[in-house]
């Protein structure tokens, strides 16, 4: 019987992380859908823009006390985030179940932040075509928060419970992923709700 | 890591080496599809939801193709009082999102969710789980639009749902909000399914299928899935806007209050331009793959027929305005686009001078695969050439709302789509079905449609030119428009009886067709290697390549992929761009949870169309289903773990 070329890959590990990985592909479309709806959304604000004289129509500018206090709060949630998820690609579970608390510790303090932005930006949704965006800004960018938190939820509680398995660790790192997206994502949309009123 | 192609110990050339035989059974019992009725709605068998994809979505072509007829008839003579004109709005409103959101894109995924894990050379598509959920959803999306159609609640403002007509004060009732939702629904179906194709494509291609060699329809398909992520987002937010203003009195398109119904325009068309290409690329794909195998030899300009695909997606998004021309666009802008709109031309031209250029330089083979093609190109030339005539802004000015427009996009869509799928359905029926389609009847199928649809439509050209506008229910005798009319209903019909003959050839190749082998075409890409159809695990052994054409640039002893487990549902991961192996990476197993998760979200959706209360209570039934679907079982735990066992990810760190 001759023997059949072949390349072996039973020694090849059962998963990996990074874009190594299939759900980072996966993480990064989502990324990609979500952060053009974030775009759509901009772009609408700034054609709206175009068609009035006074920006906003007819209301109070927004208060920057809220929305900056949570930008900062926001952006320090990176640290945790960014512990935890060298600590799962080092598959430290210890330090990640410690750090993925921590960063739900920050989730809950921004998302009861986010709770006072509305408020400040001193319309509602039904006052005009400014009101609709930013309202329509603000919130769909919380509904990344709440999803987000969900899920860091779901995925503490499994690291805490089992069953475990290193695959759990991409999971965790891909989690910290789109953390960084839903933070990053944040930044010009703060700049056009709270800067863009008193600039133009 | 270096992983050196060596002699291995698996003995056996053919496929009765009783080691084969073994790793076979291990597989078949692997990968089964699950038993019963809950199975049924467990399975994530990227060929069993294709299969229900391609079935669905035919059959949403067929209501859509009767809408159509319906309208003929009404239209047949003048002031005819077959349909009123309530039940014709709502009638060419469905038919246009029918063909649009429920068959065109739907189809063309679906086509690529069957095909591409296999000519890839992988086990299963990427997230299989999510690929079940992207098909309930969008099930469950068109059989909400024709429930609510039943009861006299379908959507009735035409597929592009404009504002003001559709806001709040012109349209009261639910008409519209089922056409925003049924958006909802089809959008976030086609989103994850390309997401889904993007990772099959980037990282499930087997060994040495490089990304210069990967097949110029997997090429499409990737190129589609790309825009799809900037396409659709785009009318989903629109449609999520339009519901807000009808639901919540946001005033997004409300101009008393600061907004502006063109935003709407430019929100709908920056989707609506690109969806056109979403339809077209992979239908070029198919015939990509259909010329060389019935030419014979490889496909003339793989190089500049993959970039011609890519300008046209980038090209596709910067069309979008010359649907406003007859809007208060700048005339500026109205100049770029018009450039831009005939820039596309040329990719385009490019790609059908690279099929020419294959059948020239082969020996073409006429079978009803290529048939369809060639009328493919005949149409879709006319319908192309209209297209620069519109892109001009004078001539747009003229024809604009008229049955010359209607000609011209039915050109584009049924000659550059449908007329591509019908060859693609002949091409792969043997490998879906393991039998072929009947050769006498597809010529019957091809003459009938090909006859059929240009009478119907090269009329309208002329309606157009004459007068007519589009979406009436009815004109008044006198016209000049009665007998182009007429003439057009009786091309309807044998349109009509084209895509009868090719139910029935189905219908009977499916019990008495010519059995079709693994490679009926002697074509060669690696969905031709296995068997015809191919079982639930695709391939005995993951393939490797050694060439752009698979089969044909196979050498003799083209080495296969061993070592992954068979006892779990493995399968190999490589790098991005040259395909080298890099991990194992264990699929999840059959899950109900998908369909669950598809179950309460259609809650959620139908819903919220009645009370924004809906999302949030809603919400809690789909955390549910979504925790459900994440949380690992014992099976797909103990699995993992037997996976992991063999290596970890640091010792191989370690190692090199």
């Amino acid at each position: 019987v001759k023997d059949r070329p072949n390349i072996d890959v039973s020694n090849l590990p059962a998963y990996g992380f990074g874009h190594r990985s299939l759900i980072w592909w996966g993480m990064l479309g989502i990324i990609v859908i979500e952060g053009t709806v974030f775009a759509v959304l901009i772009a609408s604000y700034f054609y709206l823009r175009i068609y009035v004289r006074d920006w906003p129509p007819s209301t109070p500018p927004p208060n920057l006390i809220y929305g900056s206090v949570n930008t900062l709060v926001l952006l320090a949630s990176l640290v945790p985030n960014y512990i935890y998820k060298k600590a799962a690609e080092r598959e430290d579970l210890r330090k990640v179940r410690i750090w993925l608390v921590v960063s739900i510790a920050f989730a809950i303090a921004f998302i009861v932040i986010r709770v006072f932005e509305f408020p400040a930006l001193n319309c509602n949704w039904d006052s005009n075509a400014y009101g609709s965006i930013v309202w329509t800004l603000l919130g769909t960018h919380s509904t990344h928060l709440v999803t987000d938190f969900l899920d860091t939820v779901v995925l503490t509680v499994l690291m805490f419970t089992g069953p475990l398995e290193g695959k759990r660790f991409v999971d965790v790192s891909e989690n910290a992923f789109y953390w960084y997206f839903v933070v990053l994502a944040w930044i010009p949309i703060y700049v056009v709700i709270y800067l863009v009123p008193y600039l133009i | 890591m270096s992983l050196e192609t060596r002699v291995a110990t698996t003995d056996g050339r053919g496929e009765t080496a009783p080691r084969d035989q073994s790793e076979r059974e291990t597989l078949e019992k692997t990968w089964q599809e699950p038993p019963g009725i809950v199975g049924w709605f467990s399975n994530v068998n990227h060929k069993s939801i294709g299969r229900r994809f391609i079935v669905t979505a035919f059959v949403f072509f067929l209501l859509g193709g009767i809408l159509a007829i319906l309208m003929r008839v009404q239209l047949a003579r003048p002031e005819n009082r077959f349909l009123g004109p309530d039940l014709y709005d709502q009638i060419f409103t469905i038919h246009g999102s029918t063909m649009m959101f429920l068959f065109a894109v739907p189809v063309m995924e679906a086509m690529a969710i069957y095909l591409i894990p296999l000519m890839v050379g992988t086990r299963n598509i990427a997230f299989p789980r999510l690929n079940a959920f992207g098909y309930w959803i969008y099930l469950f999306g068109g059989l909400f639009l024709y429930a609510f159609f039943l009861f006299n609640v379908g959507p009735d403002n035409g597929w592009f749902s404009y504002v003001p007509l559709a806001g709040p004060e012109y349209s009261p009732g639910k008409r519209a909000d089922v056409w925003a939702q049924l958006i909802t629904f089809t959008e976030v179906s086609a989103l994850v399914v390309a997401v889904e194709l993007i990772a099959t494509i980037f990282k499930m291609r087997a060994p040495g299928m490089s990304l210069n060699r990967i097949p110029i329809y997997v090429w499409s398909i990737v190129v589609t899935s790309f825009m799809i992520l900037f396409a659709m987002p785009t009318v989903a937010t629109a449609s999520a806007c339009l519901i807000l203003d009808r639901l919540v009195s946001t005033h997004f398109f409300n101009p008393a209050e600061g907004g502006d119904p063109l935003l709407w325009q430019h929100l709908f068309w920056f989707f609506g331009h690109p969806e056109v290409y979403i339809i077209f690329i992979p239908a070029t794909g198919f015939v990509s793959s259909i010329i060389p195998v019935f030419s014979r030899r490889p496909v003339f300009g793989y190089v500049p027929l993959v970039l011609s695909l890519v300008s046209t997606a980038f090209i596709g998004f910067g069309l979008w305005v010359h649907h406003m021309f007859a809007t208060d666009v700048p005339q500026l802008g109205q100049n770029f686009f018009t450039a831009a709109s005939m820039m596309i031309a040329i990719p385009n031209g490019m790609q059908i001078f690279c099929w020419i250029a294959t059948l020239w330089g082969g020996r073409p083979v006429f079978k009803t695969p290529l048939l369809f093609v060639l009328g493919f190109v005949f149409v879709f030339v006319i319908g192309g050439l209209t297209g620069v005539m519109l892109a001009s802004v004078p001539l747009d000015l003229q024809a604009h709302d008229t049955y010359f427009v209607v000609a011209h996009f039915h050109y584009v869509l049924i000659g550059g789509a449908v007329f591509p799928l019908f060859g693609a359905f002949y091409y792969w029926f043997p490998k879906i079905t393991g039998r072929l389609l009947g050769e006498r009847l597809g010529k019957w199928n091809f003459w009938l449609m090909f006859a059929g649809f240009n009478l119907t439509f090269f009329p309208m050209h002329q309606l157009g030119l004459k007068g007519m506008p589009r979406r009436v229910y009815t004109y008044l005798p006198g016209t000049g428009w009665e007998n182009l009319n007429l003439l057009a209903t009786a091309g309807g019909v044998v349109l009509t009886l084209g895509v009868l003959v090719f139910m029935i050839n189905v219908f009977i190749s499916l019990r008495r067709g010519e059995p079709a082998g693994d490679n009926p075409w002697n074509a060669d890409t690696l969905e031709w290697a296995t068997n015809s159809p191919p079982p639930n695990y695709n391939f005995l052994h993951v393939p490797t390549v050694a060439g752009r054409n698979a089969l044909w640039d196979k050498a003799e002893d083209q080495p296969v992929v061993t070592g992954l487990r068979g006892d779990i549902r493995e399968t190999l991961v490589t790098y991005v761009l040259d395909a080298e192996p890099d991990h194992r990476e264990k699929l999840p197993n059959p899950s109900i949870w998908p369909f669950l998760t598809a179950v309460t979200t259609t809650a959620l959706f139908v819903g919220s169309m009645f009370t924004p209360w809906a999302v949030p209570i809603g919400a809690v039934p789909v955390f549910v289903a979504l925790v459900g679907w994440f949380w690992p079982t014992k099976k797909g735990h103990e699995e993992q773990l037997s996976a992991e066992k063999q290596i970890k990810p640091s010792e191989v760190e370690a190692q090199s």
